[in-house]
């Protein structure tokens, strides 16, 4: 097998473009100068001019692609799970020889980001994991993740946003190209998380392997999944912190921006490598 | 020549209040299993009368739903295999893309067909968005899965070699080997419904029956690309027998019993679609295309249909009346709906197996029964001496 190779290498800037990896051809932006930041956006996609974006610009190199499946990037039949997605990023980050990454995810994004980080940190540097899904807390009658795909529009709000009105839209008044987005996400969504819905049953098992600091973020009214699943989560992962977003639902990048890449620089520029080691602890005991 | 196989979804309509949705959600509290078992006997009874009168069988199966009590259909099937003497048993269908394990359905089918020696109808269906909420089977990949059942069941049933190895995209087996075999050789006929023109080609490339269920006048788009497709593969015509048609019938001995029954058998599109509407439409099922068109229009566009004369009605809310001009209902006096049914099989392309849904909604057993004898006495002769007129038909593009 021939190592991934990105074609189209694309040129910094405010401008969409794609970029194809390992023969996919991935829709994606980059902003700013600096530290590279992976950007995993949650299971409703991301408008890549939202506000959170241009913050971590300041400070970092953004760098959001569309996953697989979401917005115009492609995927093929043969990927159906989060841990063939978690394989495509690593061989995205291999692609593009990107180095100590800081990884942000949201939702969906953090799932994905775990799934990675379990696999291998060679080329990360830090996790930021956002109201994540991804592992199973409660017992087997005990639905730990909210089903959105139950859930009327407003029903969805109600439960997601600190401010249900944030997530209200106007349908009539999007392009085609938009609500095409809108139903590809949701499409994308359910081919990964509808079952076992929005978890791995392997993942909890395997966040001992995640070696590099790791921040856990999450908004304090989200009702999809709550603080409580978070700190569980959090547990997890050796030597992970956990902080609460007042003000903020389940997607507090949207609802704090702020706040949410305030949390995310500092963050960074507070705990180096030096921080964990980075072979696992229970690999340590073994050799001690 | 045409067959006439009569319908019903079994369903359990004494919970049928208010406005309450019917599938998915209702408490299975509001279930008396008393009246449940009265209500299948009769429907049981309304079969058996079927096979009495030449009519042939027709059975479906829906799930946690009201509307059908028929959850698992290989159980009326099997009953009827011994029970019955001479009906065709149509079953339409098996929803493969929802089901985990295709080795099962052969086994069942074989079985079937065997125990009725031979009078088996294998019907397939992608099935309704409401069943995937509750199989919690992905319905991103729905259609693959289908077709890989299928190709799986086919050669499940036409083996009778060494048992053989199966490791596909979706199922897996090392030692495929159905006991007993099928009946009829190299199995029983298949059928596949549809409501658009690419499964139509598909379906038409196998040489299948194709069945088109209460899309009245959009059939012709199918029924058009079905002919197409054997065009292109060197055949002339296809037989009637390849095209099957699905409406509700209500037969009365003078026009004004027939409305009455007609009144009682409109409840089942009425209640069919009363369900949360996230499960009407989960993601994947639809494609992005269609979603898009939703989401522009709203989820008003599903259960349209287009009249004859180019009105568009709901099948959810129109009236008796609506539903006759749509092609969805057939009602009046046995020389009226045998007229009704002629013109519009001859509309839209021309059926040999119409699938008459002679109980729904409200229709007592009595009126049920009275209804299916006077068009088995009365119709159904006629039909059976039925030949394909085509003529002027309305434009309506198959969705």
């Amino acid at each position: 097998m021939e190592p991934p190779t990105a074609s189209n290498p694309p040129i910094q800037g405010e401008a969409a473009r794609s970029l194809s990896i390992a023969g996919l051809k991935v829709e994606l932006i980059r902003k700013g100068v600096g530290r590279p930041i992976l950007f995993l956006h949650p299971e409703s996609g991301i408008d890549l001019t939202a506000p959170v974006l241009d913050l971590l610009a300041e400070n970092a190199e953004v760098i959001v692609p569309m996953h697989p499946g979401f917005g115009s990037s492609e995927i093929p039949s043969s990927m159906s799970t989060i841990d063939d997605v978690a394989y495509f990023y690593l061989d995205f980050l291999e692609a593009l020889d990107l180095r100590d990454v800081i990884i942000v995810g949201v939702s969906l994004g953090a799932w994905i980001a775990a799934e990675m980080a379990i696999k291998s940190t060679n080329r990360l540097s830090h996790l930021v994991l956002a109201n994540a899904v991804g592992i199973k807390v409660g017992d087997r009658e005990t639905r730990d993740i909210a089903d959105i795909f139950a859930l009327t529009e407003q029903q969805f709000s109600k439960l997601a946003f600190h401010d249900p009105a944030t997530g209200e839209r106007d349908l009539a008044s999007l392009s085609d190209d938009a609500l095409r987005n809108i139903a590809r996400n949701r499409e994308a969504s359910a081919r990964f998380g509808w079952n076992p819905y929005m978890h791995d049953p392997k993942l909890r098992g395997r966040l001992h392997r995640i070696d590099i600091p790791t921040l856990f973020l999450w908004g304090e009214s989200d009702q999809i999944v709550k603080p409580e699943y978070g700190r569980t989560f959090c547990s997890g992962v050796p030597g992970a912190r956990f902080e609460l977003i007042e003000k903020a639902g389940h997607f507090p990048h949207l609802e704090q921006p702020d706040i949410f890449a305030g949390r995310v620089i500092s963050f960074i520029n507070e705990s180096g490598q030096s921080q964990l080691s980075r072979r696992s602890p229970i690999l340590s005991q073994e050799l001690a | 020549m045409m067959r006439v196989y009569h319908m019903t979804e079994q369903s359990y309509s004494p919970a049928w209040k208010g406005d309450q949705h019917l599938r998915v959600s209702l408490p299975n509290n509001a279930c008396d299993p008393q009246t449940a078992a009265d209500l299948f006997h009769r429907y049981y009874d309304e079969w058996l009368l079927a096979d009495d009168l030449g009519l042939d069988i027709m059975i479906n199966e829906h799930h946690a739903t009201a509307t059908c009590m028929s959850s698992v259909a290989v159980v009326p099937l099997a009953i009827l295999a011994r029970q019955t003497k001479r009906a065709r048993l149509l079953v339409l269908g098996y929803p493969l893309g929802n089901r985990i394990d295709p080795l099962r359905i052969a086994e069942e089918l074989a079985t079937v067909d065997v125990i009725s020696r031979g009078r088996l109808e294998m019907g397939f269906v992608k099935g309704v968005p409401y069943e995937l909420p509750v199989s919690n089977l992905n319905p991103v990949q729905l259609m693959d899965r289908f077709w890989e059942s299928h190709d799986f069941i086919i050669k499940a049933l036409s083996s009778h070699g060494e048992p053989f190895n199966w490791e596909g995209e979706f199922f897996h087996y090392r030692h495929v080997n159905v006991w007993p075999r099928a009946y009829q050789d190299p199995h029983p006929p298949v059928w596949i419904t549809t409501a658009s023109k690419n499964n139509a080609k598909q379906i038409a490339a196998r040489g299948y029956v194709m069945a088109t269920m209460g899309t009245g006048y959009a059939s012709k788009g199918t029924y058009d690309a079905y002919k197409q497709q054997r065009r292109e593969m060197g055949e002339v015509e296809p037989g009637l027998d390849r095209f099957a048609y699905l409406g509700l019938v209500a037969v009365g001995s003078n026009e004004a019993e027939a409305r009455r029954r007609g009144e009682f058998i409109a409840e089942y599109p009425r209640s069919s679609s009363r369900v949360h509407a996230p499960f009407a439409n989960p993601p994947g099922f639809l494609s992005v295309d269609d979603n898009v068109r939703l989401l522009k229009a709203g989820s008003g566009r599903l259960g349209r249909l287009v009249t004859k004369d180019g009105r568009v009605i709901s099948s959810s809310k129109g009236s008796v009346q609506d539903l006759m001009d749509a092609g969805m209902m057939f009602c009046g006096t046995p020389d009226q709906v045998y007229q009704q049914i002629v013109d519009f099989s001859n509309a839209i392309g021309g059926f040999g197996h119409f699938l008459a849904m002679m109980q729904a909604g409200f229709l007592s057993h009595e009126e049920t029964v009275d209804s299916m004898t006077l068009f088995a006495k009365e119709v159904l002769p006629r039909l059976q001496n039925y030949h394909y007129t085509p003529h002027e038909a309305p434009a309506v593009a198959a969705e």
